[in-house]
């Protein structure tokens, strides 16, 4: 990622924010659209159950911003496989559902951050923010504020610096 | 421990595990289908790619097996080739059990994994469906998972979880005959919410389960996966072994919990006080009575679905329907080649098309908006499935009530959300 800072443990980006809950695997990427396994095409499609427009409206690196039980529904891997490829970094909610949690790691696609409710309404569309996943520190460079995240667990932050399972060795 | 944390500890070769440990735990069973299966071929390609070899063998073919269900009979011409790569990949790999369309049995994959008892009590599967969670009613640990992940265990036959927390929900009381298992996993979603149990276990038990056929209980915890669950789960017991039994000679060892296991919660569900209950549009935990909602319109009335089209689910929208016209267009799809056989021994199949019903063949089509009965602008459906978001059944602005088969069979003759009780001879 061109974005991210000397030690790659930090990534900048321009924040896309979501107020719902419960923003289902049916809206980031709906039915008809599972037959297709071409990532790209995939892309233009995200989140068209919510705003048709997103892919047109990311660029590389920025991040999305939503609220409780993100990504319920199916265990549709293509829902944070469209979205990566939009050029979606990080997901920021308060709370994930399980299968896409684990999806977006395990496959290396994107960041699921856990962060509190008060700071899913300090952050609005358009702030810049930079996440030091090391730090567990976010900082919003727009309003020149301060948040935590919920650090990973010991596991998923190995998969996450591996890039995802399938690289992943649990002896190393 | 709980029978989560007693299968989980076994596969893990633990003696002891306990919520929030994460633990690899050896697979016992692990199913792909026509969605994820494309995706794991995708992921094989990559490793092959990134390494410069071929990957010759998977861990244990006789563990494998396939399912097409989603876009089948193949939808278009993308479907169709996923499904030509789908057959390429098990004849690769030597995976026997993969239920081709038009070949034998076939169906959806969380009905033939109790149809074909290809999971036993006491077992760790793994599928790449979120409706897995459904299986655990054979008293296994049975959780949904992504392509990568069951990709992962196809190589290496281990797969990482964190032991969730179990919620208890004990069903007691006296069930009456307008009542089914849907409403009262509608119920329970209503009352915890569709994040209610995420990362959790649900386990089920009470007087109720002494009697609720296995069918039922399938519907219990398939739908689970509506209220965050990782697995839904109930004790094997007498009912368990005999519907086992009718299917498979296999041998297995049964897991039960400790008198003494930890529940995060337990809740308590009377029975005897439930209303026939209906999931609102958008969401499983949005519920009314159905008498509250009498006056609603609509357009479709769809049986179909790992959720409800079991037999059981077949025969008892048959005795609401027997004699009687649908009203609005209505769709049965038993859920898997035997059911629909044994449907049609039994003259379900003639009760349904007596009554103006089209019956089709096994498929999630409908279910997921993908195919065969897909919903437009505007049009409002009563069904026996799982979800209700927006544009799960087709177009966004389309409208799906979720409802037990009985339910759904009463709306089908009037036309509008109605209470079984009021269209009973």
């Amino acid at each position: 990622m061109n974005n991210t800072s000397s030690n790659g443990r930090s990534i900048r980006g321009r924040v896309h924010k979501y107020n719902n809950d419960n923003i289902d695997t049916d809206v980031i990427i709906p039915g008809p659209y599972l037959k297709i396994h071409d990532h790209k095409e995939l892309a233009k499609h995200a989140m068209e159950g919510i705003d048709p427009s997103f892919h047109q409206k990311v660029s590389e690196g920025d991040f999305l911003v939503a609220g409780n039980n993100f990504g319920c529904g199916s265990s549709r891997e293509h829902a944070p496989i469209a979205l990566s490829q939009t050029g979606i970094k990080a997901i920021l909610a308060q709370s994930f559902a399980r299968i896409f949690y684990r999806n977006a790691v395990d496959g290396g696609y994107l960041l699921p951050i856990e962060i509190d409710g008060s700071t899913v309404k300090k952050i609005s569309d358009g702030d810049e923010l930079e996440i030091d996943i090391v730090k567990n520190q976010i900082t919003n460079i727009t309003k020149d504020e301060y948040y935590t995240m919920k650090p990973f667990p010991e596991l998923i932050a190995r998969i996450v610096e591996a890039g995802g399972l399938i690289n992943y060795n649990p002896k190393d | 421990m709980t029978i989560t944390e007693k299968i989980l500890a076994r596969a893990s070769g633990k003696q002891r595990l306990s919520p929030g440990d994460v633990t690899f735990a050896r697979v016992d069973k692990v199913m792909l289908h026509d969605v994820s299966g494309p995706g794991v071929i995708k992921v094989f390609s990559e490793w092959e790619k990134k390494r410069g070899i071929k990957l010759n063998q998977i861990w244990d073919p006789d563990r494998v097996w396939v399912a097409e269900d989603h876009f089948v009979p193949s939808a278009d011409r993308i479907s169709a080739e996923n499904i030509t790569a789908l057959s390429n990949f098990t004849r690769q790999y030597g995976i026997n059990k993969h239920f081709k369309y038009g070949l034998g049995q076939y169906g959806i994959c969380h009905t033939l994994s109790h149809e074909e008892a290809l999971v036993l009590p006491g077992e760790v599967y793994v599928g790449g469906d979120s409706h897995t969670n459904t299986t655990g009613a054979l008293g296994a640990f049975a959780a949904g998972l992504g392509h990568t992940d069951i990709a992962y265990v196809l190589m290496k036959g281990e797969i990482w979880f964190k032991v969730p927390e179990t919620i208890l929900f004990k069903i007691e009381g006296f069930k009456p005959a307008h009542i089914m298992a849907k409403d009262i996993i509608l119920k329970i979603i209503g009352d915890i919410g569709t994040d209610g149990a995420n990362y959790k276990a649900m386990q089920f038990s009470g007087s109720v389960m002494k009697d609720l056929p296995m069918e039922e209980r399938l519907t219990l915890t398939n739908m689970t996966t509506e209220a965050g669950a990782k697995n839904g789960i109930i004790e094997p017991d007498e009912i368990t072994f005999a519907y086992l039994g009718e299917r498979t000679d296999a041998k297995y060892t049964p897991v039960h919990g400790d008198p003494d296991a930890q529940y995060s919660e337990v809740f308590t569900y009377e029975v005897d006080k439930l209303e026939p209950t209906v999931a609102k549009p958008f969401s499983p935990g949005n519920i009314s009575a159905a008498r509250e909602l009498q006056e609603t319109e609509l357009n479709k009335a769809y049986i179909g679905s790992c959720t409800g089209a079991k037999l059981e689910d077949l025969r008892a929208a048959a005795e609401i329907l027997k004699g009687k016209k649908v009203k609005i267009r209505t769709e049965v799809l038993p859920a898997a080649q035997s059911i629909y056989m044994s449907a049609l021994k039994e003259g379900l199949i003639n009760i349904f098309m007596q009554a103006g019903a089209l019956v089709g063949p096994p498929t999630c089509g409908a279910c997921c908006g993908a195919h065969m009965g897909v919903l437009g602008k505007d049009e409002v459906c009563i069904s026996t499935t799982n979800r209700n978001f927006p544009g799960r059944m087709g177009h966004v602005e389309s409208k799906t009530y979720l409802a037990s088969p009985i339910v759904v069979a009463a709306s089908a003759v009037t036309g509008k959300i109605t209470d079984p009780r009021d269209v009973r001879n």
